[in-house]
């Protein structure tokens, strides 16, 4: 394949590489793993011998992988996650200093989905067939198709450059509500809209899973009124496979919200894990990884919780 | 498992009644058949590249750099006086082959892992899709971060670590399909007549996989394109001077405040494709859903 595209790769006079993620990403040469496994690459091409020991002794490489697994977990489970390989500060203080930023990104990323998504579902499935459907199911498939950064820069262009509304970097003064709101809006619209188009897709195709059930007819036949189907006996059914969709695209979210932090230079771990990457910081991406793993767990664990408060079937003992 | 047999729903659709499925579909869904043809015509221009574009896609002009869209550039240049109408030809072809072949690869070792997972059942199956739901868990983009962050962006890395991020989808999809059918009376007679297991599950259980996995890919590869962007954009893709969509928004988005089409363009191409792949999948994926289907 590699011979197929020859003529892309031809060298030439090109300073692309002097761009700010470029730089980093030249040192990032293919290999990087396993010349880190031997500590050649953080140190140096013309590291010493003993140099190069001291490094493994460091980081524990010498030992077998199994038991450097263990430790690592060990430590990670009672609050050690090691400190940061390039700047020597602690994983998970870095963590937790920014931890609160992507949080509160990805709460109100979804409260603005299920907000407006699932009504958007409804009426979509109530009109089942009809223009208003047809428009929403195209609008949600542009939706979903949009890369995070693209509808970011989108929106950074329209709402900051031309409009002037908002800020272009959304980092810092969180003094008061207001300023918190212009930092959080652009960010939080680019990811909300994702989970607007995802939620309106799964709430209309449950919804009218559910209208076609034999109960429903039932209710018809008895005379209740329309609204009160709809919102009473049809709606609560109908919100039990949205729960768990909700709780599947927060990974989606948490996700792009990596390239959201990158267009609008919002600190977070989306931030973080870029620049780990940058300097080849493979403690801290370590420490990154475990942190995803707890929030993808928590998020299942809210996800089944949820199910309770809507569902009475479920119980748990 | 004679006795299990009995309660299994109604024979799936093999793969003629998926093709007649098919057809139906574009006959009464148009959104499918414009998918179809968006997608078509994009992988024509990226086959045909070299005779559509207006200029080297790598050539610098520094004379010509950040102009906007004009007759002798039609989609203007980048901050280095190249075309970018030209680079985001060029820049198909690099999104398309590490899309296609990530999918294609992920689709043929997914279906395998998912049938041999489900014909087997047992410690085997629970081993896989334990494995498998771990990959499964984490986000597309931050697993494919990681990889292509250990073995260096190339092309043929990219291709790794977004196949290995469709791997899973592909096991869980192909895997249902089968545990259905390795209890139907054929696969029976065909252990009477002494077959093989490779020999039931290539020609007897595979057939019966084929129309979801099938739909699901071309639904994954239009997420296999945007993470190929999204990565691209991060600066872990294929290296410059090569032009990459995600790879030229990148570069654009340094220029924003005085030149966005330098970011809109290639965002408008990568937006065209994954709406098309999607709007595709979507209603192949109704067509061969009962319940969905339109009457």
């Amino acid at each position: 394949m590699k011979d197929h595209h020859a003529h892309l790769y031809r060298p030439s006079t090109d300073y692309s590489h002097t761009d700010a993620i470029g730089r980093h990403v030249d040192y990032l040469c293919p290999g990087a793993y396993c010349a880190w496994r031997s500590g050649t690459d953080y140190l140096g091409d013309q590291a010493s011998a003993a140099a190069l020991d001291a490094m493994r002794e460091r980081l524990g490489l010498n030992r077998p992988l199994l038991e450097q697994y263990f430790e690592f977990m060990g430590n990670a489970l009672s609050g050690d996650w090691g400190e940061s390989m390039v700047t020597g500060k602690s994983i998970l203080g870095e963590v937790i200093n920014v931890l609160p930023y992507t949080l509160e990104l990805t709460f109100v990323s979804v409260i603005f989905g299920v907000v407006t998504g699932i009504p958007l579902g409804i009426w979509s499935a109530l009109h089942r067939n009809q223009l208003i459907d047809y428009f929403v199911r195209l609008m949600t498939l542009i939706g979903l198709s949009f890369p995070a950064f693209v509808s970011a820069i989108l929106l950074l262009i329209i709402f900051s450059i031309n409009l002037g509304w908002l800020p272009v970097i959304s980092s810092g003064g969180r003094d008061d509500f207001i300023g918190w709101f212009r930092d959080l809006a652009l960010p939080a619209l680019t990811l909300g809209t994702i989970m607007t188009a995802y939620i309106a897709r799964v709430t209309r195709s449950s919804m009218l899973d559910v209208l076609s059930e034999d109960y429903i007819r039932t209710a018809r036949a008895k005379g209740v009124p329309n609204k009160v189907i709809i919102w009473h006996h049809a709606l609560r059914n109908a919100l039990i496979p949205v729960v768990t969709m909700v709780g599947l695209f927060l990974g989606v979210l948490v996700g792009n919200s990596v390239l959201t932090e990158i267009v609008f230079n919002r600190p977070g771990l989306g931030k973080l894990i870029v620049g780990a990457l940058g300097q080849r910081d493979y403690t801290m991406l370590q420490g990154l990884m475990v942190c995803y793993a707890f929030i993808i767990i928590f998020i299942n664990i809210l996800t089944d919780l949820t199910y309770g408060l809507i569902d009475p079937r479920v119980k748990y003992q | 498992m004679t006795e299990k047999s009995e309660n299994m729903p109604a024979p799936l659709s093999s793969s003629a009644l998926f093709q007649e499925q098919v057809k139906r579909t574009f006959r009464s869904n148009k959104l499918t058949g414009l998918g179809a043809v968006i997608f078509l015509l994009v992988l024509l221009a990226a086959v045909f590249a070299p005779l559509l574009s207006t200029h080297d896609p790598l050539i610098q002009n520094i004379l010509d750099r950040l102009e906007g869209p004009s007759a002798q550039f039609w989609m203007g240049t980048d901050a280095y006086g190249r075309d970018i109408y030209s680079r985001l030809l060029y820049g198909a072809r690099i999104s398309l082959t590490i899309g296609g072949v990530a999918i294609l690869s992920a689709m043929v070792i997914g279906t395998a892992i998912g049938i041999i997972a489900g014909y087997y059942g047992g410690k085997v199956d629970d081993v896989i899709m334990q494995f498998n739901d771990i990959l499964l868990a984490f986000p597309t983009l931050i697993l494919g971060l990681i990889v292509v962050a250990m073995l260096g962006p190339s092309m043929q890395n990219m291709i790794i670590a977004i196949s290995l991020t469709s791997i899973p989808g592909f096991a869980r999809i192909a895997r249902a399909p089968t545990i259905v059918v390795r209890e139907r009376d054929f696969i029976e007679a065909c252990r009477a007549l002494g077959y093989r297991d490779w020999r039931i599950m290539v020609f007897h259980i595979l057939p019966n996989v084929t129309s979801e996995v099938l739909v699901m890919a071309s639904l994954w590869l239009a997420t296999a394109i945007r993470t190929e962007a999204s990565l691209s954009f991060i600066g872990l893709g294929v290296k410059p001077p090569a032009a990459t969509w995600g790879g030229m928004i990148r570069e654009g988005f340094e220029n924003i405040l005085d030149n966005p089409w330098l970011s809109i363009f290639p965002g408008l191409a990568i937006l065209l494709v994954v709406f098309s792949l999607n709007l595709l999948g979507d209603g192949l994926r109704d067509a061969i859903d009962p319940k969905t289907r339109v009457d």
